[in-house]
């Protein structure tokens, strides 16, 4: 199981695999779509790969409500657990 | 009592195509929605998209797809088997676009019959022509990707109706000393029936302009959106995201099944052509198969738009046209869309 920097370092791998942003730009607090500028499709790339590294199952119509950095940190620690 | 003598392998003998002349480029697109050429471009990897004009039919499309894959195939119309139209656009529940088609081409009385498997549904009708050849029950089928999508879209509708183009592809199919057509791998998720599709059903189109006429404004309704966003015509619409990871990440698998149960490696793909839905999804699926650079990739996309049942035909034409050297190779070809339900299949290029 990975504590919360372990997921957010995995997540920063994955959202600067998919988009070329520099992972010290991942923060908690930045959103998804007005920070991060990412797009439906490229969030979609992004969850897969999550699901993948992190061994947990993040459903479509749970994708919506992640809309932070944070918010996915935590629905991985908390599905992890 | 007989049964019908078995053959051993079919292929494509031939394939024609129809693309209509009316051009819709992304700035069009903007005079409707809300987006630019560069949001489109990058999203989805679309252009332009041609659409048919008010005078042109599913079933002339059709026609003139046909009649290109019968001359290329050195086929007449009257020695065809079975004529098969694959086919969400056609404006009737009955009869069948495939009917007409047969009529027309001089193929009467050969049976006739249209598939209803969206943007799957040519993969549908290769895996149905090559099973009436091989048991016998046909010698030579016509298979028809034909689509008139712009009948069934709403130009201010933002999930779906920007992507979608018209056209038709045709192939001929027949008897084959060598093995032509590999294994399909297709199959359906009704569980999933309401992630892609109509926005209404017929009969709610019926209790719609009954309410209508009985207040006296049905020409105001079929104008108008009701309370709930619809208009009177259903129309398509999707759930992007779903579709987009379902696409992706669940036919990757069945595309890779049909190269394992046809015995063929990646490498030795000649062509991938996936049906043209989206330009990232078919980047993304190249990615998770793992196709090596020699492998040339379809990207009718970008001129035709997303059109149905005639995207993996088109773009299969496109291919050869512009890249002769490739007939005899093979091809791996894959559709999937509302049902949900897919296709997929390796097939020596005509």
């Amino acid at each position: 199981m990975a504590s919360n920097e372990e997921i957010l370092a995995g997540l920063a791998e994955i959202v600067n695999e998919e988009t070329g942003l520099a992972p010290e730009a991942v923060e908690l607090d930045k959103s998804f779509t007005d920070d991060l500028d990412i797009d439906s499709i490229s969030m979609m790339t992004i969850v897969v790969n999550a699901e993948e590294k992190f061994g947990v199952r993040i459903p479509d119509e749970e994708v919506k409500n992640l809309k932070t950095v944070g918010d996915a940190v935590d629905f991985i620690a908390n599905a992890q657990a | 009592m007989r049964q019908s003598q078995l053959r051993e392998h079919s292929r494509i003998l031939g394939m024609g195509a129809f693309r209509p002349d009316v051009i819709v480029t992304n700035d069009d697109v903007c005079q409707w929605i809300e987006s630019s050429d560069e949001w489109i471009r990058q999203r989805t990897g679309i252009v332009t998209r041609h659409r048919a004009g008010a005078d042109t039919s599913v079933v002339d499309m059709a026609e003139g797809a046909a009649l290109e894959a019968l001359e290329k195939a050195g086929i007449e119309a009257s020695q065809l088997g079975a004529v098969i139209v694959s086919t969400v656009s056609h404006p009737y529940a009955t009869p069948s676009a495939a009917a007409a088609l047969a009529d027309r081409l001089g193929a009467t009385p050969a049976p006739a019959f249209d598939i209803s498997a969206a943007c799957a549904g040519y993969c549908y009708g290769i895996a149905q022509g090559d099973a009436l050849v091989r048991s016998g029950a046909a010698e030579y089928v016509l298979v028809v990707g034909a689509e008139k999508l712009s009948d069934v879209i709403d130009n201010s509708e933002r999930t779906i109706s920007f992507l979608l183009g018209d056209g038709a592809g045709a192939v001929v199919i027949g008897p084959s000393d060598t093995p032509g057509i590999g294994p399909s791998v297709w199959g359906s998720d009704g569980s999933k029936w309401d992630v892609i599709g109509m926005t209404h059903s017929l009969s709610d189109v019926r209790e719609l302009s009954l309410a209508a006429e009985a207040a006296g404004s049905l020409s105001a309704a079929a104008a108008e959106r009701d309370e709930d966003g619809k208009k009177l015509w259903p129309t398509l619409r999707q759930d992007g995201q779903s579709v987009f990871r379902w696409a992706v990440w669940e036919m990757a698998k069945v595309a890779q099944r049909a190269l394992d149960e046809a015995g063929v490696k990646p490498e030795e793909l000649a062509a991938f052509v996936p049906h043209q839905a989206n330009m990232r999804i078919i980047d993304e699926m190249i990615k998770q198969l793992k196709l090596p650079e020699s492998v040339a990739v379809a990207r009718d996309i970008a001129d035709a738009g997303n059109t149905s049942a005639a995207s993996i035909p088109l773009a299969t034409h496109r291919l050869l046209q512009e890249n002769p050297q490739l007939s005899g190779g093979l091809a791996l070809q894959i559709g999937f869309g509302a049902g949900l339900v897919f296709g997929a299949q390796v097939i020596v290029l005509p």
